[in-house]
């Protein structure tokens, strides 16, 4: 399902509203002397030396970041990095210390509480790591909990509860007790509760956290599922970077109370802002992460079809390869022509490449295939595996060696291999 | 002043507690008068009736009213055991003492509990609240019993109203302190996520906190239950009727057949309140959906 959020984070922003959710320079600062903490952190200082000697820890320092509407945005940090407490500021539970949160165009941080409730019921909610159903109510009350806190007649609430329920797949124990589920379901209640609240944006502490892995890939899926139907706007925090990666239009890395990097997954893995966000990329799977169009190379020998067999030649003579790739009108790749047909076409004096280009000994791809999935493809491509743009220009081509490299590079545990990755990512192809 | 007084000790200041304790005391007869007269009436008004209620059925009538809620509350061997004990204490000549016993703890631990849970809602929301209600609460719970009869006398004289209302301060700190302690308690994500969902505090109060910490609450209300009837004994000796003036007359006499005979009698009352109300807070679909969610953890 990871290709449907991949077009969700394309949907075009609805209401014409660049961004769902506006943080800017937000802090939260525990303890007294708030206001002398602030200062002293904001010209960048590590939290532990900005702090020396003050009553104070700072939790988030200085995050800024616009989510979109329809995307998944994720937060991900070590325990103590602050994405906890900075989720909380998001929709009020927690007061922050200075700076903004406009959810929806409406700054957060100045409401009184009458208004910040309205806000929670009608704009945000929330989904817990613990799950934090009530044992007291059955699933349906639990699910339609959001409903009753709005006031809607009781018919109206369990309507809406059981679509919430339906969506997770959970109508059949609707009249159970939280208990009688387990860890799974239980936060897909969780999940049908925020649903059902109708609300645009959805926050999500850990959701996924408490859950053992297999569960934890399934309610993942599920999710992504949801939100290719749904297109919500997610703010998804976690402290694992593979849920980061398979979750995430985007990733915002958070250390030390502040956030070090914002880029997609791919941008992550291939441009770590700093050592700390390349350490920690460093046992990802990259195989499912990277693109072809981040390990491609530019192809050497492109010719128009139009071009002679003299010009073929000569192309081949100086890259010191045996094939060529051809390109027809508006630059749309056609296939290959390799040395022998070439030589061919000149002694039979053929004026263009036309009638020997052959589409057969090679594989196409297109950009945003993942390495993982390139494999059986380089495998029967006689010649490197033909990178194409959605209007099936080519924009680059595979050799097996390069794939094999990228494969070694993705592998953990080996000390030089960030290095070999950051070379293979220097010779990112550009388009033909 | 001992003879062996340093003469260090003379510097310290005399504190007249007592006498200021007294005096406040005198003040308080003086001018709230009416208003103890009123607390008087009330509580005579809920004693009398129900004491002449169980005093005026028979007691077999009581001894199955009380193995039937047994019975509902805990199962058929609580209930055997329950017609047993009390069909002892109907076999004694004490019955009707035992039933005034009953009706006082009865209304003393009601007005008490109707006091302390409040209290402890607003001991436990409000942190001044929290930090005035705590001394307080030592203060109540560590002062010898019998202090509390003296004022008592002086507000409302001798009888079973100073006896009740001595109870019922007596055995208010654990219903505070329970209540209080089991708001607290309670799951901090799931009063957040009541909260997330945008629920004023007032329903996040009724409709999540309290059901939540039904439990430990239920357990308040079954030590102010158990400490009323251990003050109201106490209370025999201000005249209040009932168990506690059997004992308090036996002791006088040195009558140790009658002494023990009152002495099972509220031996037999305790265990069968303390079983009736430590199970009762489990009929609560709140408190057993809790249990039940502990027991699959």
């Amino acid at each position: 399902m990871a290709p449907a959020t991949r077009c969700a984070s394309r949907f075009p922003s609805r209401r014409g509203i660049v961004s769902a959710l506006t943080v800017q320079s937000l802090y939260k600062v525990f303890g007294s002397r708030a206001d002398e903490a602030v200062r002293r952190l904001a010209d960048g200082k590590p939290r532990a030396e900005a702090l020396a000697g003050l009553p104070a820890t700072a939790a988030v320092i200085d995050a800024n970041f616009e989510v979109r509407p329809g995307e998944i945005f994720v937060v991900m940090g070590l325990s103590g990095s602050g994405k906890s407490t900075l989720i909380r500021m998001l929709n009020g539970l927690l007061r922050p210390t200075r700076g903004s949160v406009r959810v929806d165009g409406v700054e957060l941080t100045t409401l009184k509480p009458a208004a910040l409730r309205k806000l929670r019921r009608e704009k945000i909610s929330m989904v817990f790591q613990h799950f934090a159903l009530m044992p007291h109510r059955t699933v349906l009350e639990n699910a339609g909990y959001a409903l009753e806190v709005a006031g809607l007649p009781k018919a109206e609430r369990r309507e809406r509860a059981m679509d919430a329920l339906r969506m997770v797949g959970l109508t059949e124990w609707a009249d159970n007790l939280p208990h009688d589920l387990s860890g799974g379901m239980r936060q897909r209640v969780g999940l049908a509760r925020a649903l059902a609240a109708g609300t645009e944006v959805l926050l999500m502490d850990e959701a996924f956290s408490a859950l053992d892995p297999l569960i934890r890939r399934e309610i993942q899926d599920q999710l992504l599922e949801l939100q290719a139907e749904l297109g919500k706007t997610i703010i998804f925090i976690t402290h694992d970077l593979n849920e980061a990666m398979r979750l995430g239009d985007r990733i915002a890395v958070m250390r030390d109370g502040r956030i070090v990097q914002i880029g997609t997954a791919e941008e992550i893995l291939t441009d770590p802002a700093n050592d700390y966000v390349a350490q920690f990329v460093a046992d990802v799977d990259r195989t499912r992460i990277l693109t072809a169009a981040s390990v491609m190379e530019k192809p050497q020998q492109v010719l128009d079809v139009n071009a002679g067999p003299r010009v073929a030649a000569k192309a081949l003579r100086e890259s010191q390869t045996s094939v060529v790739y051809v390109t027809g009108p508006m630059k749309r790749f056609l296939g290959t022509v390799t040395e022998d047909e070439v030589l061919r076409a000149l002694r039979e004096g053929r004026p263009h490449l036309d009638g020997f280009v052959s589409t057969e000994r090679v594989r196409t791809v297109t950009g945003d295939t993942s390495v993982a999935d390139l494999f059986a493809d380089c495998a029967e491509s006689q010649h490197p595996v033909a990178v194409l743009d959605e209007r099936d220009r080519l924009i680059g081509v595979i050799p097996r060696i390069t794939l094999l490299s990228a494969l070694a590079a993705a592998t953990p545990n080996e000390p030089t291999q960030g290095q070999d990755q950051v070379e293979l990512v220097g010779t990112k192809g550009e388009p033909a | 002043m001992s003879l062996t007084q340093s003469p260090l000790d003379s510097w310290l200041p005399r504190v007249p507690l007592g006498a200021w304790t007294e005096a406040a005391v005198d003040w308080a007869t003086a001018s709230l008068g009416p208003f103890f007269d009123g607390v008087a009436t009330v509580v005579e008004t809920l004693v009398r009736p129900l004491d002449d209620l169980l005093t005026g059925v028979p007691a077999v009538v009581v001894v199955l009213v009380l193995a039937g809620l047994g019975w509902w509350l805990r199962g058929w061997k609580f209930a055997i055991g329950t017609a047993v004990g009390l069909g002892l204490v109907a076999g004694m000549p004490y019955w009707e003492e035992t039933m005034s016993t009953l009706a006082q703890v009865l209304v003393a631990s009601t007005l008490a509990l109707l006091m302390a849970i409040p209290l402890g809602v607003l001991v436990a929301e409000n942190r001044r609240a929290s930090a005035v209600a705590r001394p307080v609460l030592d203060l109540m719970q560590t002062m010898p019993a019998f202090v509390y009869l003296i004022p008592a006398i002086f507000f409302f004289g001798i009888g079973t109203v100073p006896g009740v209302l001595a109870t019922l301060v007596f055995s208010m700190p654990p219903g505070v302190r329970l209540t209080a302690l089991g708001l607290r308690q309670v799951d901090k994500e799931i009063v957040q996520a009541a909260e997330s969902f945008g629920a004023p505090p007032w329903m996040v109060l009724l409709r999540t906190k309290l059901p939540l910490a039904l439990p430990t609450i239920m357990t308040g209300v079954n030590q102010v239950i158990m400490l009323a009837l251990s003050m109201v004994v106490i209370a025999g000796m201000v005249g209040a009727g009932g168990l506690g003036k059997v004992i308090m007359f036996a002791l006088s006499q040195i009558e140790v057949g009658s002494g023990f005979e009152g002495g099972i009698a509220v031996v037999i009352l305790a265990v069968v309140l303390d079983r009736l109300t430590d199970s009762a807070g489990d009929r609560f679909p709140s408190a057993r959906a809790q249990r039940l969610a502990r027991e699959a953890a």
